[in-house]
């Protein structure tokens, strides 16, 4: 695995500690602890040029360089696996400029920056999950102006949003949505939990963890605090579900994980293993010993 | 301040909304009464469209005011209401039939999902009641019900016009704009539509205000009519009156150009 790379990247000492300067990442904790006090709610920032394209995660890696401390664990994840391009040197970038401990630990980690999901082992009080997200506004599909999004944030008018949800269903007989469902976040404030999987969606709700939300090209972050509720859009008549799949993980036989199918030939053979990596080969692991 | 209250709907008062401080309309006041319908004629650039968006409050007035009989308030003066409330009316109460229909639909989203967009913008949930809803709206408008899954764009015009005024009618609003309702439609799909507005309008008890310049579509739909001319009203009255007995020279103008056509 990669902990060797890790462990060969030395603190750099000619960048600031978390590579923004002390006055931006006072402005990012400004806008995190106003994001927090509103939750769901979108909170301009001045985003900052990154050493990584637009697209790959420059609001996460900002939303992190803002919170870490010397003492913070960092995990990064990419699509559920932290041994990806992406991961790996969203990982190797903090190492270099905070000498912050990295892992791979879900359990061991206090700031979990991510990209498309939500890791299976459940997140804890004091934890904190820190989204790459593309695009915040959750009404942008149905109107194209920021203006006229920004009043129907203000007024609460949510209520054209299930115009997507009956397409769906008028479409293909069930809402078809699977990523990126759009949320309710204390009753109030409707909120793109960026591109997870809906799968993912219930883990949001109540979480002891908190959860924060960073868009670097769309210049925003929102926050979901610890024990919040947030509720995914639906009908009465079609309640919100999440994803099943026939069969359980290949690998460690999990059946209640998000599973991704892996193409293994080029004959049509495939495979369901578990999206989340670290969890995977825990159980694999503790199922060795076993 | 409270309006007149004479049983009218809607009560404008020298109302004057102009662009530039010359074009738009000028001291203009009338009232409208429930299941009336009124046509306001005139020629392009007479302040019939800035007439209607001031009166609809998509254009704040710059002067003079513009009293509604609300449901639960009575007659109030639309400016003293906060932009929410004026949305909330806007989506609930009010229609706004635009002169392409793809100005007033989601073209992107299925014929079903355009009709029930207010009802679920007013909090309706369920499903299967939206559907059924938007089905009986679309059998109303003499449109297949089979045809709930189309996108508009599937549709003919004189279709999309209907769906257009399904979408707007789904809630059962008493005061409809329409500004050029059947301006882009070819001369046999106008009659269908006026037709079928007919119906509406007195089925419902609709209360309309008709922007065109085509007197037919007055003489065929309207109680009264309005004609302007700069930006002014310069007669108005019973629609048979005016287009039989016009009595200000622009309208005896515009009347006798129709016949003479």
């Amino acid at each position: 695995m990669t902990t060797a790379a890790n462990a060969t990247v030395a603190r750099d000492p000619h960048y600031n500690f978390g590579y923004l300067d002390e006055s931006t990442k006072r402005m990012l904790r400004r806008a995190l602890l106003k994001a927090v006090a509103i939750p769901g709610y979108q909170v301009p920032f001045g985003s900052r040029e990154m050493p990584l394209p637009y697209g790959w995660g420059t609001g996460g890696i900002q939303v992190t360089a803002a919170l870490i401390g010397h003492d913070d664990v960092l995990k990064v994840i990419d699509q559920g696996s932290d041994d990806t391009t992406n991961a790996i040197n969203i990982r190797r970038f903090f190492a270099r400029v905070a000498g912050v401990q990295t892992t791979e630990r879900t359990a061991q980690a206090t700031i979990v920056q991510t990209r498309h999901r939500i890791p299976e082992t459940p997140l804890s009080a004091g934890q904190i999950m820190v989204f790459q997200v593309p695009i915040p506004e959750p009404l942008r599909w149905l109107e194209p102006s920021e203006r006229e999004t920004r009043t129907m944030h203000a007024l609460a008018e949510y209520g054209a949003m299930h115009v997507k949800l009956y397409e769906d269903i008028a479409r293909h007989g069930h809402i078809a949505t699977t990523y990126d469902y759009p949320v309710i976040v204390n009753g109030r404030y409707m909120m793109r939990p960026s591109p997870i999987p809906k799968f993912d969606n219930p883990k949001l709700d109540r979480s002891p963890a908190l959860m924060l939300f960073g868009a670097g090209r769309e210049k925003r972050v929102y926050a979901v605090p610890p024990y919040t509720r947030v509720k995914s859009l639906d009908f009465e008549d079609h309640p919100f579900t999440v994803e099943k799949w026939d069969g359980c993980c290949a690998q460690c036989g999990a059946t209640d994980s998000y599973l991704d199918e892996i193409i293994t030939d080029d004959a049509g053979g495939c495979m369901f293993v578990c999206s989340d990596t670290e969890y995977c080969a825990t159980r694999q692991a503790t199922k060795e010993k076993a | 301040m409270n309006g007149p209250t004479n049983g009218a709907l809607l009560s404008v008062r020298h109302l004057t909304r102009t662009w530039d401080g010359i074009h738009g309309c000028r001291d203009v006041s009338f009232d409208l009464y429930p299941g009336e319908v009124l046509c306001v004629v005139g020629e392009s650039g007479s302040g019939k469209s800035t007439l209607l968006q001031a009166v609809s409050m998509q254009a704040a007035p710059q002067s003079g005011s513009i009293y509604y009989d609300l449901r639960e308030q009575g007659m109030v003066d639309l400016a003293t209401l906060s932009s929410a409330r004026l949305r909330l009316l806007a989506r609930t109460d009010w229609g706004f039939v635009r002169q392409h229909a793809r100005d007033g639909l989601r073209m992107q989203v299925s014929a079903g999902a355009n009709i029930a967009e207010r009802l679920m913008a007013v909090g309706e949930r369920h499903y299967g009641e939206l559907r059924q809803a938007a089905g009986d709206w679309l059998h109303k408008m003499e449109i297949d019900r089979g045809r709930l899954d189309d996108a508009p764009e599937a549709f003919s015009g004189g279709m999309q016009q209907r769906l257009q005024i399904a979408r707007n009618l789904v809630t059962h609003p008493r005061l409809v704009f329409m500004d050029e309702p059947t301006a882009s439609l070819d001369v046999s799909v106008q009659a269908r539509l006026l037709d079928l507005l007919r119906g509406l309008v007195s089925d419902l008890g609709l209360a309309a205000i008709i922007v065109t310049h085509d007197l037919a579509v007055a003489r065929l739909l309207a109680h009264r009519t309005l004609v302007m001319q700069g930006g002014r009203v310069v007669e108005s009255g019973l629609t048979d009156q005016i287009l039989d007995d016009p009595q200000h020279p622009y309208t005896q103008l515009l009347v006798s150009s129709i016949l003479q056509a």
